[in-house]
């Protein structure tokens, strides 16, 4: 198998980044626009005829897909233990390929439209490049520091572009939530990998991921409070994946980083960043599963399904489009999650595995879709509020009818993508845990009522009282619209068990008719509700809130997360921790340091009068200690 | 080669002469007086040489030809040194050490 040159997907968009980035001052914006469009263009071609070329050309062996390897050593410890630079090529990271790219491709092409005449034109295009570059090698990473690595790489271009209108203080302040509290996850991240690293002597995912391998099958040689080493390994790499991907406790950043300008959460907090973790689970999913019998894996599971329940229940109470759809996503990612969680591994028993994988496939198009349809909006009428929006449908028919198909799609109407992946998850749910399979039931009906509850709001209505009439956004933006709707249609007839499943052999899969009427069933009752409370302007709504009572407002104010985080840091940490190691750092740190200087200036003062200016006071002292040594020289000699 | 005069007496004057020199590079005050005080030091170790090299290695003539270079190096430096001098004059117009003391702390 040659497949060297997926090395060229990433190196375009850092080329592009470093062209971009270094002449910045010199480059007029249409050009810059041009060239991210042109570089990303290369990247999605090249990504897509590797996916074709390794799906349907050479990638299977043995009905069997294989991993292909390229890698050069980069840093050598041991023998064993050593961390190599290189790109892997298995199922999920080309399918990730072609996620990252299309969708980045998209947001290029939307941007041009939707920044047109920012001050920070070229700077921006140079983040969307350094992020997509980021994005390509965390999906090729062929073992645990490499991916790292690039981990912390699309950390750091996602604070450069949250806090993108770096004059706003909320948007700074939302760029530095994200990346500390993605920061204290990656800890963990950390402190996993190098458990791995030291009690299995690799970071290579192939070695450790092999069922037969020795990583996998010495698990049980280490234990520590009555679980395997190798299992907190797992659950603290968990944790660095649930801060990127948002999962509860550490969800918080979420939300906020919605201060950005809307394409790049299309890209970042909608589609790829923030399903790294998803797919951070997913490549080390042996280990997950052989571990401890997977111990780690009903961890992952139920946080995820709490997630899923917790954002969609806060999804429902937000006023703001963006944020509804930012906690709609941390719903969805918190279903990928739960997909995983209750995979197996052979064959059928995998298809929480592939159904994840599918979810999160078309997952990305129809909320890339359903954020650059709000940003749509939003260009259109400047706010982000629902209070100010209605009756759109009129004025931007072309946004009306792609947000409707996104939103359909991920309330899980057959035929689009979102009905095929969210049935697959929910069978492989109820195989497992009945419980979940409940929770997830439920999501869905959530789901579906809260966005509509959103598309109602904006494009039906009441009509917002607009200053100047709004219009349909130029055809840079709706062009990315028709296409990403056309991929939420057809995404989710792709038979995608054939090619990504846990033991990379594929399987058959078949619509389970009763459990997914049950689903969409739900789902459009979610729908109905929210034809019946928001389609016209009515009371029922208000009422209903209200009859919810102290339960809504919490669920208004997030369940007031940010307020405990906030009470535990400022509080906690940093009257009882930080201040007693700042008093301890004054005093005796800087202290002794100071002490030196101020003793150093205090003897100098007293012994400068020895430098008198006189030529004869330095030739005295120089002959008189020629005199001594000589002294000395004859005693020594004569003796 | 002196008859007579073993080469000790002859060291002892040039040790005197150095040390003559140094006692008054350190107390004079004025600058052409350390000046000479250098020609002295000089001179003290020019005879040496030659001396040195008269008693002990009679068939060499290094040390003769070192005392010659020293007297071109010291002809040299004595005019550096006046010239020195007559610009401190010009500017200052002293050449006494107490009134050039301002390079110290």
């Amino acid at each position: 198998m040659n497949l060297n040159y997926i090395i060229l997907i990433p190196i375009v968009p850092l080329a592009v980044f470093l062209i971009l980035g270094l002449f910045y001052k010199k480059i007029k914006p249409a050009i810059s626009g041009y060239t991210g469009v042109m570089g990303l263009f290369i990247s999605t071609c090249l990504a897509l005829y590797t996916a074709y070329n390794y799906f349907f050309v050479i990638g299977k062996t043995d009905g069997a897909y294989q991993t292909f390897v390229a890698k050069t050593v980069w840093m050598n410890f041991t023998d064993t233990l050593r961390i190599d630079m290189g790109i892997l090529a298995d199922p999920i990271s080309v399918m990730m390929l072609i996620v990252v790219s299309v969708i980045s491709l998209m947001v290029h092409i939307y941007s041009r439209g939707y920044m047109k005449g920012d001050p920070g034109y070229t700077k921006y295009f140079a983040f969307l490049s350094l992020f997509t570059f980021s994005m390509y090698g965390l999906v090729l990473a062929t073992n645990l520091f490499q991916i790292y690595i690039f981990w912390e790489l699309v950390g750091v271009s996602s604070y450069l572009l949250i806090g993108y209108y770096y004059t706003k203080e909320s948007a700074v302040a939302a760029a530095k939530k994200a990346f500390i509290v993605t920061r204290f996850a990656d800890l963990g991240f950390l402190i996993g990998i190098l458990l791995i690293g030291y009690y299995t002597g690799t970071y290579d995912f192939e070695i450790l991921n092999n069922p037969e391998g020795a990583a996998i099958l010495n698990w049980a040689s280490t234990s520590f409070m009555g679980l395997s080493i190798l299992t907190w390994a797992l659950l603290l790499i968990f944790i660095g994946g649930a801060g990127k991907s948002a999962m509860f406790p550490l969800h918080i950043w979420l939300p906020d980083a919605m201060e950005g300008p809307t394409p790049v959460s299309a890209l970042i907090h909608a589609a790829t960043m923030v399903v790294a973790g998803v797919y951070l689970v997913a490549r080390l999913f042996p280990m997950y599963y052989f571990v401890e019998d997977g111990f780690a894996l009903n961890i992952v599971a139920f946080v995820g399904g709490f997630t899923a329940l917790f954002a969609a229940v806060i999804a429902i109470t937000q006023t703001d489009i963006k944020r509804v759809l930012a906690f709609s996503t941390m719903s969805q990612l918190g279903y990928m999650m739960l997909a995983l969680g209750v995979s197996g591994y052979e064959g059928h028993e995998g298809l929480g595995y592939m159904a994840s994988m599918f979810h999160l496939f078309t997952h990305a198009m129809f909320k890339a879709l359903l954020f650059l349809c709000a940003g749509s909006v939003i260009h259109a009428i400047h706010s982000n509020f629902l209070k100010d929006m209605g009756g759109l449908r009129k004025y931007m028919p072309i946004t009306n009818i792609t947000f409707l198909i996104a939103a359909l799609a991920i309330a899980g109407v057959p035929p689009l993508a979102g009905f095929w992946s969210k049935d697959e998850i929910l069978v492989a749910a109820f195989e497992h845990n009945k419980f979940l399979y409940v929770i997830g039931l439920f999501v869905a009906g959530l789901t579906a009522f809260y966005i509509f509850r959103i598309y109602f709001g904006i494009f039906w209505g009441k009509e917002g009282n607009y200053k100047n009439k709004p219009h349909e956004s130029p055809w840079s933006m709706t062009a990315p619209l028709l296409i990403l709707a056309f991929l939420s249609i057809v995404g989710g007839l792709i038979p995608f068990s054939r090619f990504i499943s846990a033991d990379k052999i594929g399987f058959e899969t078949h619509l389970n008719y009763p459990l997914a009427a049950i689903a969409v069933f739900v789902g459009l009752i979610g729908i109905g509700l929210s034809w019946m409370f928001y389609k016209k302007e009515n009371e029922l709504a208000n009422r209903f809130s209200l009859g919810f009572g102290i339960f809504y407002t919490w669920a208004y104010n997030k369940f007031y997360f940010d307020e405990l985080y906030l009470f535990v840091a400022k509080k906690i940490m940093f009257n009882g921790i930080a201040r007693s190691a700042a008093r301890f750092d004054k005093k005796y740190v800087d202290g002794t340091m100071v002490g030196i200087g101020n003793q150093t200036v205090k003897t100098s003062e007293k012994i400068k009068g020895m430098q008198s200016g006189k030529v004869q006071d330095y030739a005295f002292a120089f002959i008189a200690g020629a005199v001594i040594l000589a002294i000395i020289c004859i005693y020594i000699w004569t003796n | 080669m002196i008859t007579g005069i073993s080469i000790y007496e002859i060291l002892t004057v040039t040790s005197i002469l150095f040390f003559i020199g140094v006692y008054g590079f350190i107390t004079r005050t004025n600058l052409i007086s350390i000046l000479i005080s250098v020609e002295l030091i000089l001179n003290a170790s020019v005879v040496n040489f030659v001396i040195i090299n008269k008693y002990l290695f009679p068939e060499v003539l290094q040390g003769v030809y070192f005392s010659i270079f020293i007297i071109a190096v010291a002809a040299a430096e004595t005019a550096l040194a006046v010239s020195i001098i007559i610009n401190l004059y010009r500017q200052i117009s002293s050449v006494e050490v107490k009134d050039i003391e301002t390079m110290k702390y």
